[in-house]
């Protein structure tokens, strides 16, 4: 477990590097540069300064390196466009809705897409099947601009049941303002939860050891909670990793359409401004978290299946 | 030594009317009738077929060019006006036309990303799970690299770095969505490799090439045919997403994603700027989505997942 752990730890290391490399390389290459000011020109010398003061006149590997080691240590540094804010509170302020977001989006989503996969199986064949079949197809198909778009219409414009967004942070918004941006990202992830239980649900009822427990007189109930549910696990923790990060990395269509100040919608005002260690930090943390979640169901494997052990040895 | 027990078929019919012939089925046919059977299916290649009708003809379809303005006709509901069915949006340019276009642009964007996606899956892919080692190492890390990235983020920052434009969002979008497709050809190729039709063409002597074309091919062409087909509406998202955000298919060219966010302006009085994309946006998607589910059950049965 120590040995795996450390390959995995190494691995990860090795992805945040190629992933800091690529986003330095990609801004350094971007025309344009954080101190082209428009309204308040500068003059040459105090440009000059500016940039010697950041660092930004040293060769690209300098910089890339001098940034590793100092985000190694836990420094980000400070923002361009916010001088005087370190860059771990900025992301935190605009990171919070962000994670609000995807997680109330996953935490309904996930479970409800997990049941209706159950039912959809078990049910095999019958117009409950046929429709959750069809429901996830939809779901997981629509792209988030058109399913915003008619949850908009309806609730917002038709129904006038939920309020325009105010760009107030979602702590600061009533419970009602909540349900409609959550449930609309969720519809995805219930989508594909669906779809993944119902074919892996239907694969694990074919198997021997479901007719046996039937045989000696398990009842339904228990036969899938105990025995089917159990294998179905694997799967669903695979899912569940790349699901969370995505929904805390990728709301930005749900902030831009409720005006909800998240990461996304921040991290496009730093991408304007060339707010360099404000987007290096934000795509580093990104992965950040994709790789960690990924690891964290690799470890949860081990604790849901005893046959599975870390390292490859049998 | 014990007789061999012939497996018993079931074939009452033929017992009883032993001469009834019947017609061998192909497994195209056999593919054809599975998929028949799915109704979405079937109007999900009737979307289809009519959406590439109308992207592809556009330029010769379109009632309007798709860049002409009429300020004296802007905002012109649909059917109001015998000349533009569909309506005019706020620079007096037809719907219709903007919308077919849009639908060309879409479908230029999804098959060449789709197209350049399947080329790197398939040489990254074979590479990989063919000869294994430390390609196979490389291979895994660029894919875990690729994986790690946070994906729109990551395409808004190509498209401030490359510009706007159809091959510059096809570029940003196939350089994240490259590995699924390897991690299937890649576990297609792991299964096929050791099997006893390998070893035997291997060993009357064939060639990598001839045995990669002639038998790997071949026997991972279904589950890849219906990758591709149920990708498709993956990319057509994507650039719809990012020409929503502006980051996308550069002015005068019309993209539906494009025309949904522009139509946002005038959501509170001319909200059909906005369905008409919108709607069409959802049934292109849709008849995609239908039509590979339909593929899947046709010509890759007994797998059910996504």
């Amino acid at each position: 477990m120590a040995r795996y752990l450390t390959v995995r730890i190494a691995g990860m290391a090795f992805v945040l590097l190629m992933v800091s490399f690529l986003t330095f390389m990609i801004m350094y290459n971007t025309p344009g540069g954080p101190f082209d000011e428009k309204e308040i020109p500068l003059s040459p010398e105090a440009k000059a300064n500016l940039l010697a003061k950041y660092g930004l006149d040293q060769p690209f590997y300098v910089q890339w390196a001098k940034y590793v080691w100092n985000a190694v240590q836990g420094d980000f540094g400070y923002s361009y466009s916010y001088p005087n804010q370190r860059i771990i509170d900025l992301l935190w302020t605009y990171w919070k809705d962000s994670l609000l977001l995807g997680f109330a989006s996953v935490a309904w989503s996930f479970p409800t897409g997990v049941v209706l996969g159950v039912i959809a199986a078990l049910k095999r064949n019958t117009w409950i099947d046929r429709a959750v079949t069809v429901f996830s197809l939809v779901g997981v198909t629509l792209p988030l601009i058109s399913l915003i778009f008619y949850g908009q219409m309806i609730f917002v414009v038709w129904l006038k049941w939920v309020p325009w967004g105010t760009g107030r942070s979602l702590t600061q918004q009533p419970f009602s303002f909540w349900i409609l941006p959550v449930i609309l990202f969720g519809i995805a992830t219930v989508g594909s939860l669906a779809r993944y239980t119902r074919a892996g649900m239907l694969e694990v009822l074919g198997q021997d050891y479901i007719r046996t427990a039937r045989a000696k007189g398990v009842k339904w109930g228990g036969v899938i909670f105990k025995h089917a549910m159990r294998n179905m696990l694997i799967p669903l923790i695979t899912l569940f990793g790349p699901t969370l990060s995505n929904a805390i990395t990728g709301s930005i269509f749900v902030e831009f359409a409720f005006a909800i100040p998240g990461i996304g919608r921040f991290f496009l005002g730093s991408i304007f401004s060339r707010d360099y260690p404000m987007i290096m930090a934000t795509t580093l943390i990104g992965a950040v978290i994709f790789t960690v979640t990924f690891l964290l169901s690799d470890i949860a494997y081990t604790l849901v299946d005893p046959r599975v052990r870390l390292g490859g040895k049998k | 030594m014990a007789t061999v027990i012939e497996p018993k078929l079931a074939q009452p019919a033929s017992q009883a009317q032993p001469f009834l012939a019947y017609k061998s089925l192909s497994p195209l046919d056999l593919a054809l009738r599975r998929f028949k059977r799915n109704k979405l299916a079937v109007v999900g290649l009737v979307i289809v077929t009519l959406f590439v009708f109308a992207g592809l003809l556009a330029p010769l379809l379109a009632p309007f060019p798709f860049d002409r303005t009429n300020l004296l006709k802007p905002f012109l509901s649909p059917f109001q006006d015998a000349s533009h069915v569909l309506g005019t949006d706020n620079l007096g340019r037809d719907m219709l036309s903007r919308l077919m276009w849009g639908v060309r642009t879409s479908l230029i964007v999804a098959f060449i990303a789709q197209g350049f996606s399947l080329l790197v899956a398939f040489v990254l892919g074979f590479a990989a799970g063919w000869l294994g080692g430390w390609v196979d190492l490389v291979v895994n890390r660029l894919i875990e690299v690729t994986a790690s990235l946070p994906g729109l983020l990551f395409q808004i920052m190509i498209m401030v770095l490359i510009g706007n434009g159809v091959l510059q969002v096809t570029l940003a979008i196939t350089i994240l969505s490259w590995p699924g497709l390897t991690r299937l050809v890649r576990a297609q190729i792991l299964t096929l490799k050791d099997r006893e039709f390998i070893d035997a063409s291997r060993a009357i002597g064939a060639s990598p090439l001839s045995i990669s074309l002639r038998h790997l091919l071949p026997n991972i062409l279904n589950p890849i045919i219906v990758a591709v087909t149920f990708g498709i509406p993956g990319y057509i998202g994507a650039e719809a997403g990012l020409s929503f955000l502006g980051y996308g298919i550069n002015d005068p060219l019309p993209s539906l994603g494009k025309m949904v966010g522009a139509a946002g302006e005038f959501l509170q009085r001319y909200l059909y700027m906005a369905i008409l994309p919108t709607v069409t946006l959802s049934l292109l998607v849709l008849g995609f989505s239908f039509f590979g589910d339909g593929l899947r059950d046709a010509l890759d049965p007994g797998s059910e997942r996504a």
